[in-house]
């Protein structure tokens, strides 16, 4: 039993970070409809801030994760502004290559700044509780008490603000809110602030869970958010954040009830599992075509 | 007038680019399809340096002797950025375009496999310093030995019989897990390997988990482990996933020995695992502490001249150097199929890892390993293993 609830912590863990990247996606899909590759890159890069910000001043903790956040968002926003403005009336295509090139562009400068590996200084030294044979680190609460936290306050933005309000109609009709006086381009920079502080936030998170940083690892993790955002329903918030939770669940419990080698394979048939049967995710609705 | 001024100038820039700026025109041109970039960038820096090291030694005193007399070597030297297809391409480049009498790389067997596919259909000779997978000397389909392809180093299946003996006689220990990644072609091999031979001479593996490359989270794997409770994990992974696994495991109070392939042996492994490895065995190749007098100098030079003593994989491609300039001084010619004829013949050769011996047909070296530990920061000498 303790065997379950250990793997249980476990998933928790993982799902909340993947739910943190999977907002980025979400996010900026609902208002843009446009897919953000270089996102799993945004949240690689905040991690090397992180990173930088330790060798030149050992801040503590919540003081990295708010710089971070915040120099991560600016990067967003200037990729928001070089990149993706200019082409925001392109065809859709020229918009998801050029997010992929941005990708590239961040990751490649990382890589030739730093071709090796990067062992993370400690954040802070976590404590470890062991009861009834179940091992919690100080660690694991702290990153699902931020990442539900920050998930909270997003959702509490969205949908209690006049920012959120804005964003939520520009995602339904981006040809007449402007028209009703919305500032469309300041609020699409705020969404791309705020995907990429939440990305940022990751960053640091998954820095002091997973000490050795690389400038490929935001391939794979982006990846795996974005299947997440998918699988809750790619602009749902919400969806979002379940369906991280449920790939981090199925991930770790795949490899408790089965070879570990049929992880990845189990993952991704539930994947076309639900798209066959719930093709816009868990929690998205059909888009209405409009003529 | 203009015109027939700039047509001459054009003319006698051609003739002088044609004539005197490539040096590498009469030079006998060695290639490497090394691991620049990617998830293993220590293995191709180490590689390049020793390669350096050792041709700019040997072009100071004239180059390689041939037949028609000493010439310089050039070392063309390309990134397979540690990934499969393009160490393929790589190797195509260097073997059709650029047109390199041996090519020197790829280290990892990922890319040493398919490169040495591409090698052999091209008849030209590739040494893989560091590849210790069966599959890269033995053809695909027929399942002999390749031809055109050789290495510096000795194969899993020995390392697997090392690595089983030391666990089972040296550690004491019955039961073991293995946590390896199962997309990579190196670790796959020595995770089954492992189990086979260490199951052969009565121990026990409690727990045989996979995981994927790029993967950096192993704590579900890892609490399989746990709750299976061996006495060593035997870890065939590349140094760059060794310290998260470590880390992790500590972490959920694991407190059983990790016990690595010669995959563990860069520096690196030290840097970024910390307290979390300190203690571990690994399978390697070399050992500065145990160095011949040849291999002495060859680290002090290193050391010298990089700042770092030279790991493993650095040693290996000097020997693998030092394999083609001996063949290529026995067959006399700046020629393919003259290099793979007198490569082959070499029965013995002192290299600064140790003797390596060659059966006739094949281009696998039986030569000895040890045993080292990662202790207070530093790799420490063990035992040695001979064949």
């Amino acid at each position: 039993m303790d065997y379950f609830a250990q793997q249980a912590i476990n998933a928790i863990q993982l799902g909340s970070i993947y739910a943190l990247i999977a907002l980025g996606y979400s996010m900026v899909y609902g208002v843009l409809v446009m897919i953000n590759f270089a996102h799993g890159d945004v949240f690689m890069v905040s991690s090397f801030f992180c990173f930088l910000l330790l060798l030149v001043l050992p801040v503590p903790f919540i003081a990295a994760l708010l710089i971070v956040m915040l120099a991560t968002a600016i990067l967003g926003v200037c990729i928001e502004r070089l990149a993706y403005r200019p082409l925001r009336n392109a065809p859709r295509v020229s918009a998801i290559i050029t997010a992929l090139g941005c990708g590239l562009v961040i990751q490649n400068t990382t890589l030739s700044i730093s071709p090796y590996s990067q062992r993370m200084p400690e954040l802070f030294t976590p404590v470890t509780w062991n009861f009834a044979g179940l091992t919690i680190s100080s660690l694991q609460i702290l990153i699902v008490g931020i990442s539900v936290g920050l998930m909270l306050a997003l959702d509490f933005f969205i949908r209690k603000t006049r920012y959120g309000m804005a964003m939520r109609a520009i995602a339904q009709d981006r040809v007449t809110v402007p028209l009703m006086g919305v500032p469309v381009n300041q609020v699409i920079a705020v969404t791309f602030a705020i995907g990429a502080a939440l990305g940022g936030a990751a960053g640091v998170l998954y820095a002091s869970a997973y000490p050795v940083i690389s400038a490929t690892m935001g391939v794979l993790v982006g990846w795996k958010a974005f299947v997440a955002a998918v699988i809750g329903g790619i602009g749902n918030v919400r969806g979002a954040v379940l369906g991280a939770y449920l790939l981090g669940a199925v991930e770790v419990f795949t490899v408790t009830v089965l070879p570990s080698t049929y992880r990845d394979l189990v993952v991704y048939t539930l994947l076309l599992v639900i798209l066959i049967f719930k093709p816009y995710g868990l929690l998205g609705r059909p888009a209405v075509q409009k003529v | 007038m203009l015109k027939a001024s700039v047509f001459l100038l054009l003319t006698t820039c051609a003739v002088f680019l044609t004539g005197c700026t490539d040096p590498n025109r009469d030079a006998v041109k060695i290639g490497m399809n090394i691991e620049l970039t990617g998830e293993i960038p220590a293995v191709g820096a180490s590689s390049k340096n020793a390669a350096e090291l050792f041709f700019n030694a040997l072009n100071e005193q004239g180059g390689v002797t041939l037949a028609e007399g000493p010439k310089k070597v050039a070392l063309i030297i390309r990134d397979n950025g540690g990934k499969a297809d393009q160490a393929a391409s790589v190797a195509q480049q260097l073997i059709s375009s650029q047109d390199v009498v041996a090519m020197i790389g790829p280290n990892s067997s990922a890319c040493a496999i398919p490169a040495g596919e591409i090698a052999e259909s091209l008849k030209c000779v590739m040494i893989s310093p560091w590849s210790t997978n069966p599959k890269t000397t033995l053809d695909q389909d027929s399942s002999q030995p390749r031809r055109y392809v050789f290495r510096g180093c000795f194969t899993d299946p020995f390392q697997a019989t090392v690595l089983a003996k030391f666990a089972l006689n040296d550690l004491g220990a019955k039961k073991a897990a293995v946590l390896y990644d199962v997309s990579s072609e190196a670790p796959l091999g020595q995770a089954t390997l492992f189990r086979d031979t260490f199951t052969a001479k009565g121990g026990e593996i409690v727990a045989f988990e996979t995981f994927t490359t790029g993967d950096k989270d192993f704590s579900a794997q890892l609490t399989n482990i746990r709750e299976a409770d061996p006495d060593i994990i035997f870890l065939p992974t590349y140094y760059n996933d060794v310290p998260l696994i470590a880390q992790q495991a500590r972490r959920l109070g694991i407190t059983a020995k990790f016990v690595g392939s010669d995959a563990w042996s860069s520096p690196e492994i030290i840097k970024l695992g910390g307290a979390d490895v300190d203690g571990s065995y690994f399978c390697n190749h070399f050992s500065t502490q145990i160095a011949t007098d040849e291999a002495k100098k060859f680290i002090a030079d290193y050391t010298a001249k990089y700042g770092q003593p030279p790991d493993d994989v650095a040693a290996l491609t000097f020997d693998s150097c030092g394999l083609i300039t001996e063949a290529l001084k026995a067959g006399g010619k700046n020629e393919r199929e003259a290099l793979r004829e007198a490569l082959s013949k070499i029965r013995e050769y002192k290299g600064v890892t140790g003797t390596f011996r060659f059966e006739p047909g094949s281009g696998d070296p039986i030569k000895s390993a040890v045993i080292l530990q990662i202790k207070d920061g530093a790799f420490q000498w063990v035992t040695n293993a001979q064949p």
